[in-house]
C-alpha cells in the first residue's frame, strides 16, 4: 500500500536545508529512470493541480533542465537545474534557480544545491534529496517569497502565544 | 482530521501546563514519536498520554500511527510563517511524489505485460 511506503520531511532552519526521504514500490533504475528521462520526469514533477513543461533539457554533466510548473490558468513558475555531478543510478547533484521563461536566472533569489542518491531497499527504492538554500539569509528569502504569494493568512502565531502565556 | 476553527480557550488551556508546552517547542523542532516526546518527562505513559490528549483536542497537535509508531506533529494551521511554509513543502513534496507513486506503478504495469 502505497500508505505504507516511508515519509521523511526534515526542516533544518539553521542549517537551510530541507531533507525529504521517500520510499518507492519499484526497482532503483525505474526510479532513476523517473528523475533523468525527460518524458517521465514532466509526469510527476509538479504536484496536482499543476502541471510540468520542458524548454531544454540535457541529462549530462553540466547539462541542464530548463522547465515550468503551471496552471490551468496559464501562470507558469519557471525554473533552471544545472546538472552538476552524475553517477547513474545512485546520486546525481545539481543547482536549482528561479528563472523566466527565456531562462535567465533570477538573481533576486538564492539558488538552491540538490544532492539527490538513490538506495536499493529490496525490491524497493529509497530516494534522499538534500536541498541547501545556502545561507539562512537565503531560506528566509525564499520563506518571505511563499507567503507573499498569498498562501499565508491570519495565523495564530503559536511563538506569540507561547510567550503570551509565559508572561 | 482538520480543524479550521481554532478554539482559543482549548490552546490556552492546552499551553498552561509546562508538560505540555515543552511537547510543543520539542515539535516547533519537527515532528517526533511519542516515545521520543515522552523521554525527557519524568511520568508514566498513561499520564503522558493524558497531556497529548489535551493537546490533541485542542488543535494544536495532530498525530498518526504507521504499525505500532505513534507519530505527532504540529497542526499546520496554528503555526507560525516559518513553520508553515515547512507544511506547505512538505505538502507539496507529498503530492509530488503521490504522482511518481503513479507512475512508477504504471510503469511496472508496462514492463509486467510485456
Amino acid at each position: 500500500m502505497k500508505s505504507d511506503l516511508q515519509f521523511q520531511f526534515m526542516a533544518d532552519v539553521p542549517g537551510h536545508t530541507l531533507r525529504i526521504k521517500r520510499e518507492f514500490a519499484g526497482p532503483r533504475d525505474l526510479i532513476w529512470d523517473c528523475y533523468t528521462k525527460q518524458e517521465l520526469l514532466e509526469k510527476w514533477f509538479a504536484p496536482k493541480p499543476l502541471k510540468t513543461k520542458t524548454a531544454s533539457m540535457e541529462f549530462r554533466e553540466g547539462g541542464h533542465w530548463h522547465y515550468a510548473m503551471y496552471d490551468d490558468d496559464g501562470t507558469e513558475y519557471w525554473g533552471w537545474t544545472d546538472y552538476v555531478t552524475i553517477d547513474p543510478t545512485t546520486r546525481f547533484t545539481s543547482r536549482d534557480a528561479f528563472s523566466d521563461a527565456t531562462g535567465a536566472p533570477n538573481t533576486d533569489l538564492p539558488i538552491a544545491d540538490w544532492v539527490v542518491t538513490f538506495e536499493e531497499a529490496g525490491d524497493h527504492t529509497i530516494v534522499q534529496t538534500v536541498i541547501d538554500y545556502g545561507s539562512p539569509e537565503g531560506l528566509q528569502t525564499v520563506i518571505d517569497m511563499g507567503m507573499e504569494q498569498g498562501l499565508s493568512a491570519t495565523y495564530v502565531t503559536l511563538d506569540d502565544l507561547i510567550e503570551t502565556l509565559k508572561g | 482530521m482538520e480543524n479550521n476553527e481554532t478554539d482559543l480557550d482549548a490552546i490556552f488551556h492546552a499551553l498552561a501546563d509546562p508538560t505540555r508546552r515543552a511537547v510543543v517547542q520539542a515539535l516547533v523542532r519537527g515532528e517526533a514519536t511519542v516515545s521520543d516526546l515522552a523521554a525527557p518527562h519524568d511520568m508514566g505513559l498513561p499520564a503522558f498520554m493524558k497531556h497529548l490528549g489535551v493537546l490533541e483536542a485542542s488543535g494544536l497537535v495532530d498525530s498518526a500511527k504507521v504499525g505500532r509508531v505513534r507519530t505527532c506533529s504540529l497542526n499546520p494551521a496554528t503555526m507560525s510563517a516559518t513553520e508553515r511554509w515547512f507544511e506547505e513543502q512538505r505538502t507539496f513534496w507529498q503530492g509530488r511524489y503521490a504522482q511518481l507513486d503513479d507512475l512508477v506503478a504504471a510503469l511496472q504495469g508496462d514492463r509486467d505485460e510485456k
